[in-house]
């Protein structure tokens, strides 16, 4: 590649080869973008952890390219995010075309007063360096290049794992494994899990090419263009002036032949014109599948990302679902390592993290569905919403080139406290936090005083001593939970209280607030409790549901 | 609810000009003619439980 010079990671002999297996709280196999997020957040919470990757390096080609808000926020969480922002290229405009015309746009971010665009492109290999930089900060974590595990025993106390290096084998024991070890999983393999779901047959054309072009930071997605008939085709820019190009080549395509450049150029001239002038950075062809494990956790070891689910291109929902799981799972893992909270409590990263999958294969199959249609009938139908989006708006709704994605509402999760008063539907217990512009001593944002541990939102209380009092008390607490108060006039800093001034009426509309409204956030920065008024009793009872001290 | 009661003013005239729209258009250009009337129709209707009862009142009596 021209644009992007892969770095080789240092191999370190292990020095706990010989004698009894060391033990770690938490081992994760595999240091892509899912496992090296779990690593730094778990690291952050100031649980060691033992990353082993069988390569050196990072991401050959550019894979996942699509990073949603969500992942920027839990990234800006875990201290990382800005570096991707600052090299990737913001968008947020979609535009659709079939045959020679566009059809419509749209704009998945239309409303103001967020930090982070609606997505960002970057190639996977940046991020991946990010991660492996942010990680390498952190006294933590132990990151091991070309170390593969050969070897799984699940036991009823701990994982024995057996590790192949360049100088031999030794085994390493796991309190939890975290295996983000990819869509072929080794370790899935090894304890004989297998995965349901569809596999398409319809083959793509991923192709890199670095172009010096005035196109705008835009995704357009062609059904059926004058350059690539029957198919369909999607142009993406991403980050040195790389653009992503994806072509629909059908079930008889040949991949071998493919990709070959001389298969490749004719069709990238019939695209960007002959005039174009062009690279070809990385090019790959694939099939895909929508599919996920029956669970989860197996035990003391929690799947998360691709060894996990797997889900079509369109929509971004593979990597950006599968930060989203570690997200999830770091912080039940370090309340069960710390032993605050009983283990039952990783049942519902299953539970929470496979109806999400289930959402996700759900949107993924369906935009499958619109984008190859199977059959004649369905591809009339498909034609004929698309030749009516162009004149009608109802028909735009049902054009689906990528239902592009948005964190999951855990809506049926058993650690959400249910609303006893009425509320607007928005931010409904199991509701991921909206960002809003604030202002206070630790940033302007919303988003910057919610997280890592539980806190609590307060809208304008009277801050009374005894307010101020319970609010210490559960700063205090062996789960502890720190308060916000949104607009209150108070007499300076006080224990386990922060200050924050809505910027604008973004924020109290967004959370449906009136004075005295509370709000209590997850670590993840989840809504699992809402109330018109502040209780230290129902405070206490909803952080006890929310950390599975008794989930039903 | 989905009303299979005549509803139609002029039934005859209704059932033409159905039938006239389809003039000249191959096999295939009126399977999409229809398709897009499909879609209009039930877009207007808008009412899921309506939609789903006519879905299942065209399958009658169509076997695989």
């Amino acid at each position: 590649m021209k644009t992007y010079t892969q770095p080789v990671y240092p191999y370190t002999k292990p020095t706990d080869a010989a004698g009894t297996p060391r033990s770690w709280p938490v081992i994760v196999v595999g240091a892509g973008p899912v496992g090296l997020t779990a690593a730094i957040d778990l690291a952050l919470r100031g649980i060691d952890v033992l990353v082993l990757d069988e390569d050196d390096t990072v991401s050959v080609g550019s894979r996942a390219i699509c990073w949603s808000k969500r992942t920027l926020e839990i990234l800006d969480r875990l201290g990382c995010a800005e570096r991707l922002v600052q090299k990737g290229v913001r968008w947020s405009v979609g535009r659709v075309f079939f045959r020679g015309e566009e059809v419509y746009q749209f704009d998945l971010l239309p409303e103001p007063g967020h930090h982070r665009p609606a997505f960002i492109n970057l190639q996977q290999y940046y991020v991946e360096q990010f991660l492996v930089e942010r990680a390498s900060e952190l006294p933590g974590i132990d990151l091991r290049w070309r170390h593969r595990v050969m070897g799984v025993t699940p036991l009823a106390d701990r994982v024995a794992l057996s590790v192949s290096t360049p100088d031999g084998e030794y085994g390493v024991n796991a309190d939890w494994l975290i295996v983000a070890d990819g869509a072929k999983s080794a370790i899935g393999a090894m304890l004989g899990l297998q995965s349901e779901g569809h596999v398409f047959h319809d083959r793509f054309l991923i192709a890199d090419i670095h172009m010096t072009s005035d196109f705008p930071a835009e995704r357009w997605f062609w059904f059926d263009p004058p350059f690539h008939r029957n198919q369909s085709a999607l142009l993406h820019r991403q980050a040195d002036d790389v653009w992503r190009i994806d072509f629909q080549l059908g079930r008889d395509a040949d991949p071998e032949e493919e990709k070959k450049p001389e298969k490749i150029l004719p069709r990238l001239r019939a695209m960007l014109g002959e005039d174009a002038r062009f690279e070809i950075e990385w090019a790959s062809v694939y099939t895909f599948q929508c599919r996920r494990l029956r669970s989860f956790r197996r035990g003391r070891a929690l799947f998360a990302g691709d060894a996990a689910h797997l889900v079509s291109p369109f929509g971004a929902r593979g990597a950006n679902s599968g930060i989203q799981d570690v997200d999830n799972l770091a912080w039940k893992l370090e309340l069960v390592v710390s032993g605050q909270a009983p283990e039952r409590l990783l049942d519902t990263y299953d539970s929470e993290r496979t109806a999400a999958a289930d959402e996700n294969i759900c949107h993924s199959t369906r935009s499958t569905d619109f984008i190859t249609p199977k059959g004649n009938v369905s591809r009339t139908f498909r034609d004929a919403v698309l030749l009516l989006a162009k004149r009608y708006a109802f028909a735009r709704q049902l054009v689906n080139s990528g239902r592009l994605s948005l964190p999951s509402t855990l809506a049926s999760s058993p650690l959400n406290t249910p609303d006893r008063t009425p509320f607007a539907a928005r931010m409904a217990p199991g509701s991921p936090a909206v960002d809003a512009p604030v202002t206070g001593g630790e940033g302007n944002w919303l988003l910057d005083y919610l997280g890592q541990g539980f806190t609590l939102l307060v809208f304008e209380p009277v801050p009374t001593t005894e307010l101020l009092h319970d609010m210490a008390a559960l700063a205090a607490d062996p789960i502890a939970c720190e308060s916000v108060l949104v607009g209150a006039a108070g007499d300076g800093p006080s224990p386990g209280v922060r200050a924050i001034t809505p910027a604008s009426a973004m924020l109290s509309e967004r959370y449906d607030a009136r004075p005295g409204t509370a709000y209590l956030f997850r670590p993840d920065q989840h809504v699992c409790a809402r109330w018109r008024g502040f209780d230290l009793t129902q405070t206490r009872a909803a952080i006890a549901r929310a950390t599975g001290q008794y989930v039903h | 609810m989905l009303n299979t009661e005549p509803n139609l003013a002029a039934p005859d005239d209704f059932y033409q000009e159905l039938i006239a729209l389809h003039r000249d258009l191959t096999e295939e250009q009126s399977a999409l003619v229809n398709a897009k009337l499909i879609l209009l129709l039930a877009n207007h209707i808008g009412d899921v439980d309506v939609l789903r009862a006519a879905l299942a009142a065209a399958r009658e009596d169509v076997a695989p």
